[in-house]
């Protein structure tokens, strides 16, 4: 079997974190590989939601889009909208939110709006979608994406979503009482917010990951933690059910099937 | 009052310049033919209202229909940026367009408040963000009850909403399956409405009790266009088309490339708005 690629390392670290009873918002693109790896290995209990209304979804192929057919075609029931986003979401059914993003501070706000001035934007990315909902509304918020200084950075030009705000206590004073972000999945390592200050520190490494290279990839001096351990290395059946799901994906995209 | 006519008839009766437009469709059953259409006659200055403006708004949007866009994730799924909406928002290419934005949650509340002729939404959202501040249209009531301040918005209330459907049948009753979004919704917010089909039926036969269906007296224009959502998909029809998705990226990466696809796929192809109603 050829090396691990750090973008599968992270897919698989960030499946690891799901349980079989989570229910989970899914978000598209790294979340969706870790959400269905997740399903088709250690939790097979595990309830996905994509936000375009399909309940309990198991899809064969990744999804390009968060509606494409085989996501209504293989969920338990599939809602409307805005039946989605109220009763669901909002009513406080879901226990994980599954987000990516452009760009991410050291107390886990997300940026996926723009760069530079809203009005005058150097980048104008999509926007926030569902995230902003989703991440005040699940239980807890999982994020996953890949490390780079421009990814990961000191100020945020935009709160797309709100992580941990300014640090202990930001939550709760806008009135929310979810957990937030607890982990960030990222390719070179896991990151969870400190249990006194938020900020994330780094609290493993992926095999083959050092702390210079987590630090060069990284916009605010990052924190370790004290007992970090090391990310256990892929076994050889998530391995294989992931290369299987993204090869029967690209199959299916390029239109073969 | 529902009346079958072709879509050319549908968008010239039906679809001004000025107008408020919802185009909806969530991935599944984006009236892309409609949207072609009302590029063909030359609408100009509409506010196109959509939660993801898709590769149809991109293309209004780089043919000069609109003058302002309300949405809520304005990328490519999967892929990546739309580059016509990016063009116009960096650098006012083919020209300035301004932009509404929420959150998902928001616009879904705001077509539910709509359909329901109420003012606006209340949601519980927007909580630590930035968007507030840059959208006058995102602000705050406070809850008689508990004095729980929670987030409002103005309600959708389209000109005209243009959705695709499965099919109708004979008395212009229209039926959608799979993934229904927001149609629902912004037909029943719209003082107007179009509404393209994969074909009309005598009867809808079996379905459940609980499908989703627009009585024909909710309906505006019918018309019938087969494949009239693709590259999106309709639902027992055909499939998502995610090869073009991804072809898009190339196609709309730069202005040349951009209107001579359009040129020739769109401009060129009148033929397809012509299709008889029966």
């Amino acid at each position: 079997m050829n090396a691990v690629t750090p973008s599968e390392m992270m897919t698989i670290a960030a499946a690891r974190a799901l349980r079989s009873t989570d229910v989970c918002f899914v978000g598209i693109g790294a979340p969706s590989a870790a959400c269905n790896l997740a399903r088709l290995t250690h939790a097979p209990g595990i309830t996905l939601i994509y936000e375009s209304g399909t309940i309990d979804t198991r899809p064969d192929v990744l999804p390009l889009s968060i509606g494409d057919g085989e996501l209504c075609d293989t969920a338990l029931t599939t809602v409307s909208v805005p039946e989605m986003f109220r009763y669901w979401l909002q009513g406080g059914r879901i226990t994980v939110g599954f987000l990516g993003g452009a760009q991410i501070d050291r107390f886990a706000n997300l940026n996926t709006t723009v760069v530079g001035d809203y009005d005058k934007p150097k980048v104008r990315l999509p926007g926030g979608g569902g995230a902003p909902e989703i991440a005040i509304h699940c239980g807890e918020i999982f994020i996953t994406m890949q490390m780079g200084s421009r990814a990961f950075v000191e100020t945020l030009p935009f709160i797309t979503s709100l992580g941990h705000g300014t640090g202990p206590g930001s939550r709760e004073r806008l009135g929310v009482t979810t957990k937030g972000p607890t982990r960030v999945i990222t390719d070179l390592c896991v990151m969870e917010p400190d249990a006194h200050t938020c900020e994330l520190t780094v609290t493993s490494l992926h095999p083959g990951a050092t702390r210079e290279a987590v630090q060069g990839a990284c916009g605010w001096p990052v924190r370790f933690a004290a007992d970090i351990a090391e990310t256990p290395a892929p076994t050889a059946e998530e391995l294989t059910v992931l290369r299987d799901l993204h090869a029967r994906t690209r199959r299916a995209h390029s239109g073969e099937v | 009052m529902a009346s079958f006519t072709t879509l050319r008839d549908a968008v010239a009766a039906h679809v001004r310049d000025g107008d408020v437009v919802a185009m909806e469709g969530f991935t599944h059953l984006i009236p892309f033919a409609a949207g072609h259409e009302i590029i063909r006659q030359g609408r100009r200055d509409l506010t196109l209202v959509r939660m993801t403006p898709d590769i149809i708004y991109d293309q209004m949007i780089g043919m000069g229909c609109a003058r302002k866009l309300v949405f809520s994730w304005g990328g490519n799924p999967g892929v990546g940026s739309l580059h016509r909406m990016r063009d116009a928002v960096e650098n006012q290419w083919p020209h300035r367009l301004d932009i509404e934005e929420h959150s998902h949650a928001a616009m879904a509340n705001a077509y539910e408040a709509g359909a329901a002729n109420l003012p606006f939404a209340v949601m519980r959202g927007y909580k630590g963000v930035t968007l507030p501040e840059v959208n006058p249209n995102i602000r705050s009531v406070t809850c008689p009850f508990t004095g729980e301040v929670l987030a409002a918005v103005p309600a959708v209330r389209p000109d005209v909403a243009v959705i695709h459907a499965l099919r109708a049948d004979r008395r212009g009753n229209v039926l959608i399956e799979g993934i229904t979004g927001v149609q629902k919704e912004a037909v029943l917010a719209a003082r107007r409405s179009i509404v393209t089909v994969e074909e009309i039926v005598e009867d809808f036969g079996p379905r459940s009790p609980n499908a989703v269906i627009l009585p024909h007296w909710t309906v505006g224009a019918i018309a019938v266009v087969p494949r009239g959502a693709h590259p999106s998909y309709a639902h027992g029809y055909y499939k998502r088309d995610n090869a073009f998705y991804q072809a898009w990226d190339a196609i709309a990466r730069e202005r040349d490339a951009f209107l001579a696809w359009m040129e020739e796929n769109v401009m060129k192809r009148a033929d397809l708005a012509l299709e008889p109603a029966r």
